[in-house]
Parts: C-alpha cells; structure tokens; sequence
C-alpha cells in the first residue's frame, strides 16, 4: 500500500525520525526505505548503502534522509532525580498521524481505558485551552483535566487529573502529568512515532516519572497495557492517512487539539501519512 | 454502475444474531449489519463518522450501537446520533448520523445495494422457493461467476447468474478478501431433499474445481471509501427552512389514562429524523394552532413518533382539538424534533420527578437510562390514581414510586422525601406544572442539591446566556436583511428566511456553516477559526455579534 515518498514533502526533507531505542542494533524501516541501525547510533540504508544523518537524543536514536530542522528539547529529561526509561516499541498499522491524534484525544479515556485512565458515566471532556506557537512550531493544549477513578493510589474516589499536551514535531506528542510525588513537578510520558511507512508505524514510548515505588517492569507493563488497548482501535480507523479536509470526519469541541494538529500539518504543506484538503 | 442499484445477498438471516454486529461486504464495501431487538435489521458503512472507526467493533445494546472509540450512540433505523458522551448536556445536531443502506430479509438472507433498488431481490416467489445449502468457495467472485455462468449456461452478467432454463437463480455474495459464497434460490420440483442433494452436489463439484484452478488473490484492504451520505438527509436546508416540514399520519390513538390520549405518527413518506430523549415537536394542529408535544419514544424507536396528550378542561385549543377532531388516518404538519431537554448521563445514579402529564419527556429519558443499563428512581405525583399513565411500562423499567392524591402541605412533605440530598452526586430531572416545579427546585435547593445537577425543561425565555442579544444580519448578495433573535441562532434564522446554509456538528467544531463577514463585529463562539479567519469568518451555528449588524457575503 506504501507509496514512495512524496518528493516535496517535508517530512523528508527536514525532520528528525525516531528510528530505534539508544544503543539497539537492528535493521528497520524509516518513510518506506529499509534501513541499517548500528549499536553506536550511526544509521545507512540497507544493504551497505549510504550514511543518514543520525543523532542520539531523548533516549532514542533519530535519522534523516535530508538536512534536519534541530530536535526540540525535552527539559525535564536532565533532572537527575528521575526515572527515565523506554517503555516500548509497538508496530501498528496506521499512520503517524492518526497515532499522534490518539494520544491527545481524551474522550476515548472511558471506553478504551475502561478502569484506568477513565471510566463511564464520567465521560465529560471539559473545556480546556489549545494553540499553535508558530515560532516555536509546535503545538501547546493546556488547561486539560479528566475524570480519573483512581486519581492515585490513596484516593478512594475518583478526581481530576490535569495534563499538559504538546505536540513539538508533526510525529511526536509529549503529556505532562502532575506527579503523585510533587504536585508541583510533572511527569513526562513521550511517544516518538516512526514511520516506517504512510500507513504503518512504530510507536516508541518514553516515561520519565518521580515513582519510587513500582519497578521498571511494573512501570512498562502499565503503559505496554494502555497501548494494547489502542492498537485495535487504531487499526480499524479508516481511512489511515488523516484527513485533513475539516469535513472529512464529524470533530466536536472535545477535538479542538486535533482540529488544531489538522489545521498545523495543513499549513506546513504535510503531505506523509495523511490525506490533504482536495485531495 | 447497474449493480449500485441491485439487491445483494450480504449475510444469511441466522449469522445476525441479537445482540451482535456482524461484518459484512457489499461490493467491496465494509458493512456493519445488526439488528435490534425489535427485529429492525441494519446495514451501516462499518465506518463511524467521528473518527472513522470500524462500528463493528463496537456494541449493540438492542437498539442502539454504540461505538467502541468514544461512545457515540447511534439509533437503530435512522443510523442518528443520539449522545455524544464527551458533552453530556449538549444535544448531538440531527445533522450527525451514519451511513445507511437498504435492507431486506427474504429467502433466509440479508440483502442490501448501494443505492435503493426498484424491485425485490429475487423475481422468485418467496413462499415457494428452495433456498439452497449456501456454498463458500475460495476465490474471488468474479472467478467464481465465471465458472458458475458456465456451468448453468448463463451468459457473465455480473454477480447474478440465472440458469438458462429459468429454474434457479445464484449470488455471488463476497466474503472478504479472496472469499465467496454461492447463495442459490431453485423453483421447487418434486422432492425438496433430492432436489436439494442434487444442487449440493453440483455446487461442491464446481467449488472443487474452482479452488484447484483459482489464481491466488490479491489481499486488499483497501475498502471503498464512501461518498458523502445519500438519500436519507435530515439536514437539508430547504426543508429546515420551514416551521413544520414533517408530515405525519396518525397511525393508532390510545387513551392510556383518564383524560389521556397516545398519539403514534408515522411518517407519510422517508424517514423520520431521528430523536432523542428530552425531544418535542411543534405539532401544527386543526384550527391553525400549534402546540409543542415532548416525545415518549425510547432508544431505537425510529419508526413514528409518539405523544401522550391531557385533555385541559382550560385549553386554548390545543388538548381539546387532539381529543375531538384527530382520528386516525388523519395527517397532521410536524416540526423536526428539538431538544431543549437534553438528558445528562454522567452521574452514577438520576432521579425524575414528574407531576401530572409533565412525565412525557421523563418516561423517553427513563427508556434511555433502562436500556443503558443506568441507574434510575422515578417519581410521579398525580392527583388520583386514574392518571398514573405508563405505570407499568415505568414499573417494568426500574424503580418507580407514584405519589397520588396528596393535598398541598402533604405534597410538600412528601416532595422533601423524594428530594433528599444523595450521597453520591446525582442528576435531577424535573418536570411538571409550574407550581410544583416551583415547589420541586426550592426543596431541591434547601437540600443541598447543587444547582447544576437540578434540569427542568426551560422554554424560550430561558435560553442559555450565550445565545442572549438580538441583532440583524444583512445578506450582501441576496439584499435581504435578517433579524435573529435573542435564543437563535444565525443559521436558523437565515434557514427561516429561506436561506440555504451548510452545517453539520452545529457545536462550531467542523467549520461547515463559515461564512464570510463584510462588516460589523462577530462574537465567536466557535472553536474552528484562527485569529486570522476570525478577522472576516463567522460560524453562523454558534457565533453571534457584538454590533447590531452584521453584513455577511451571502
Ligand atoms: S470514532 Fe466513533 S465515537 Fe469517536
């Protein structure tokens, strides 16, 4: 189904990919072309073919087919106190995009998440604040909060969680959660999305938390199981490119982030992964 | 294309089975077919129009299917929506509903096609027809139909061979990728059991013959993306345009209870729109007036529209013209329903407080709740026990408590009980004259029910602030000047002028309804436009102005 590469596209020509987990050696794809990882991070086309720009960063290693745009920052990734560790790599078959949507959209919370990241009848999805700095390029919603069951380990009843979401590549979405620890830090949970092609990824997520309670594998099994929840659901989404017509699917106001993705990847000409306005 | 409009075998009677949704194919379509417990068959586009995920992952609670991604519930029938739970107090627009196809059930099959058929499925009579042992061979129909048309004499028209003797007829029905099944239809002759061996015979003889030969298939998964949604359009501006564009017969009249009569009005042609819990309509009755009825319908009766109505002893008309002069057969002008009454179902428990015939509106939003497996009391004050309409339809459904003939301080008393103060966070709907909803809200108040958990059903006075302010809007292109009302909004007063405008979600959400603004200051409401559309784009479904005109490029 994979096309080759629209030649134009931005994504080819001036982003960063995730491409494998720091220090793993494996052959893989990246925008439809197989492609060799080395244990030290460098990165060719397969088969002894030509070197990509590489670079190692966040835990991960990312390569380029042409002259990257600098990989944003996350800044909580240097505090020493944490946690950082990678907690999987999940091929689906859907697009970037669609993946990088799931991810902001919390009206699925209660159905998909049944029990743990929501729970019905509490399915309202509040008001909350989105918008795109252009500067910056990347897209900010604030002001999320949903109803949780077990808000933590001590509630005996259900509460708010507030998150923080932000988009600061077309392919990657990072969630700020107030930690149980110390309400006044976050913590930090990434998904990095390879594409290996316009209709099939790798999804590769990142914690960074104040836990020093559950261990690495705990900690991994709870997010590999979130994650095995959605898989389904967005391997049944059709079309799998996102369409970027506004009226191509029914948003509502809970969706005012993906309204806003939509409109960004739109404005940049993006043409991987998804379906443009008229076309 | 011809077999766009040609029934197809899309499932076999017995693999739609209650309570299940079951994929199905039509002309490389994917399909959801189910049916609810009534017996209304559906065959919906497996696509949820939220975020194009496959409706057959999701549920079927018997009359509604309820999507797996967020919840969204679609009516049995009609294929509307009727909640949305990430905006519990919003009424979903009628514009949101699914792609639907025609059905039929003959011959122990489903069938459906693209586009409405003129004729029946078969030319065959069903009551005197053999339906044959359906046959699944493993190649790709149109291979299949090759073999089959040479097997019977049938020149290859397409995926419905009849034999040259006229005896027997075959579908080809697709069954996934590289998969068919022959369903067949003979005229009986002699012994059905014979006759039916030696059918099976030749049909496995050929399949045998077909799966050594058949070249391997491509998988695709690629199904047809459908175009925009056909026939069936409950938003069609011409129509919403005007008051009352729903015509509607009186199919049955009931007297449930003294002094009450139950309305079923079904549709003189099409579909129905499709309404939800907390619904009316204006009813345009004998005598030029019109009254507004709230609907008793529960989930997935999309079918006719039913209505309970009191005899007044002090109508202005409204009552008594029901009760005299509306019998059966007659056919009375209707508006689209409208919900003003919308019911929340985000609280783990709802208690309805009803006096008199004020339960209408309760017992459509108690069907909703049963059906959702939600918990519920209901309560209902009447002055004699002749009134408690739907008593056991209310009984069968949960807990349910008349309140009968208690004089003023009594019901008071009796109010407080009803109302005490839950533990756990509730909703409360209310509905009834207006002493008594008076009476209700005060108790509900002294006993500590927060304000937004307390619902009553509020008229046109009483429109949400954000719908507050009247202005005018001028159509540059059309020289027309419209006035919209405080409580409306532009894209109901412009469809009221006869102006055709677009819209879908009506929340300000997709962008459908943008039009451009020449002059005057808009108040955006809407969560579509950027700061720079918002210079000179207006969302004429929620937006409004701050200026007492605008001019827009209509
Ligand atoms: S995709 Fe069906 S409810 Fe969202």
């Amino acid at each position: 189904m994979d096309r080759p590469p629209p030649a134009h596209d931005p994504a080819v020509t001036d982003r960063w990919h995730v491409v494998a987990p720091a220090g793993t050696a494996c052959a893989t794809t990246l925008l439809g072309e197989p492609i060799e990882v080395c244990a030290d991070g460098s990165v060719r086309v397969a088969g002894g073919g030509a070197a990509l720009a590489a670079c190692n960063a966040h835990g991960y290693v990312w390569a380029s087919f042409g002259t990257p745009l600098a990989l944003f920052d996350i800044a909580e990734l240097a505090e020493p106190d944490r946690r950082t560790l990678h907690a999987a790599s999940i091929g689906v078959a859907t697009s970037a995009p669609r993946a990088i949507e799931n991810f902001l959209d919390m009206g699925h919370f209660p159905f998909v998440h049944d029990g743990i990241l929501g729970a019905e009848p509490f399915t309202e999805v509040k008001d909350y604040d989105v918008a795109l700095d252009e500067a910056a390029g990347e897209i900010l919603a604030t002001r999320c909060r949903f109803f949780q069951p077990m808000a933590a380990a001590t509630s005996s009843g259900g509460a708010d969680v507030d998150y923080i979401y932000r988009v600061p590549h077309p392919f990657c979405a990072v969630l700020y959660k107030s930690s149980g620890l110390d309400p006044s830090r976050n913590d930090v949970i990434a998904l990095f999305v390879q594409p290996t092609g316009e209709e099939s990824v790798i999804a590769h997520m990142l914690l960074s938390l104040l836990d020093d309670n559950n261990d690495d594998a705990a900690i991994r099994r709870f997010q590999q199981t979130i994650f095995a929840q959605d898989k389904p659901i967005l391997e049944s989404q059709w079309p799998r490119r996102l369409p970027l017509d506004p009226r191509a699917e029914t948003p509502i106001r809970a969706d005012k982030s993906s309204i806003v993705y939509r409109r960004w990847l739109a404005a940049l000409g993006w043409r991987y992964g998804v379906i443009p306005a008229g076309g | 294309m011809a077999s766009e409009r040609q029934w197809w075998p899309v499932a076999a009677s017995d693999e739609v089975v209650p309570r299940h949704v079951f994929q199905a194919t039509l002309l490389d379509r994917p399909l959801a077919v189910w049916r609810a417990d009534d017996g209304t068959l559906n065959v919906w586009e497996d696509r949820c129009l939220h975020r194009g995920v496959r409706l057959t992952l999701g549920t079927n609670d018997g009359a509604e299917l309820i999507c797996r991604y967020h919840g969204w519930r679609y009516a049995s029938g009609t294929a509307g929506c009727t909640y949305i739970p990430a905006h519990p107090a919003d009424a979903p627009a009628q514009t949101i509903h699914n792609r639907i196809f025609p059905v039929r059930e003959a011959f122990g099959l489903v069938w459906s096609a693209a586009e409405a058929p003129a004729g029946e499925p078969s030319r065959f009579d069903p009551a005197a027809t053999l339906v044959l042992r359906p046959m699944p061979v493993a190649a790709a129909p149109a291979d299949v139909a090759a073999a089959l048309g040479a097997e019977i004499g049938a020149a290859p028209a397409g995926l419905h061979l009849a034999a040259a003797d006229g005896t027997a007829e075959y579908f080809i029905q697709a069954a996934g990728a590289g998969r068919s099944i022959i369903r067949g239809l003979a005229v009986p002759e002699g012994a059905a059991l014979a006759q039916l061996a030696r059918h099976n015979a030749a049909l496995s003889g050929l399949r045998d013959a077909i799966e050594a030969t058949a070249p391997p298939v491509a998988i695709s998964t690629a199904p047809a993306l459908a175009p925009a949604p056909p026939g069936y359009d409950p938003g069609a501006p011409g129509e919403a345009g005007r008051a009352t564009p729903l015509r509607l017969r009186v199919a049955e009249r009931t007297t449930v209870a003294d002094g009450i009569v139950q309305f079923r009005l079904t549709p003189v042609s099409g579909q129905l729109p499709t309404a939800q819990p907390g619904a009316h309509i204006d009813l345009a009755l004998p005598g030029g007036i019109t009254r507004q009825y709230s609907l008793l319908n529960g989930p997935g009766e999309t079918a006719h529209y039913a209505i309970a109505v009191k005899r007044d002893p002090a109508s202005r008309g409204g009552s008594a013209a029901l009760h005299d002069r509306v019998r059966v057969g007659d056919v009375l002008a209707a508006s689209r329903p409208h919900n003003s009454f919308p019911l929340r179902r985000d609280a783990v428990a709802t208690r309805f407080v009803a006096g008199g015939i004020g339960l209408t509106p309760l017992v459509a939003m108690a069907r909703a709740l049963a059906r959702a497996g939600a918990p519920f009391a209901f309560h209902h004050f009447v002055r004699t026990e002749g009134e408690l309409a739907f008593r056991k339809t209310l009984a069968a459904l949960g807990p349910y408590t008349p309140h009968v003939g208690h004089a003023p301080a009594a019901a008071e008393a009796a109010l407080n009980t009803v109302l005490a103060a839950p533990e756990t966070p509730q909703n409360l709907y209310l509905c009834g004259p207006p002493a008594m909803l008076d009476a209700a809200r005060r108790i509900a108040a002294a006993n500590g029910w927060p304000e937004a958990r307390v619902h009553f059903e509020y008229f046109a006075n009483e429109m949400p602030a954000t719908r507050a302010g009247a202005f005018t809007v001028a159509l540059a292109r059309s020289a027309l000047t419209v006035p919209v009302r405080e409580g409306e909004t532009i894209l109901a007063a412009l469809r009221g002028a006869g102006v055709p405008v677009e819209s879908s979600c009506e929340q300000g959400a997709c962008g459908t309804c943008v039009v451009r603004v020449l002059e005057g200051m808009p108040l955006h409401q809407d969560v579509c436009l950027s700061a720079a559309e918002r210079e000179d784009h207006i969302a004429t479904c929620v937006s409004r102005a701050s200026s007492a005109r605008l001019v827009l490029d209509l």
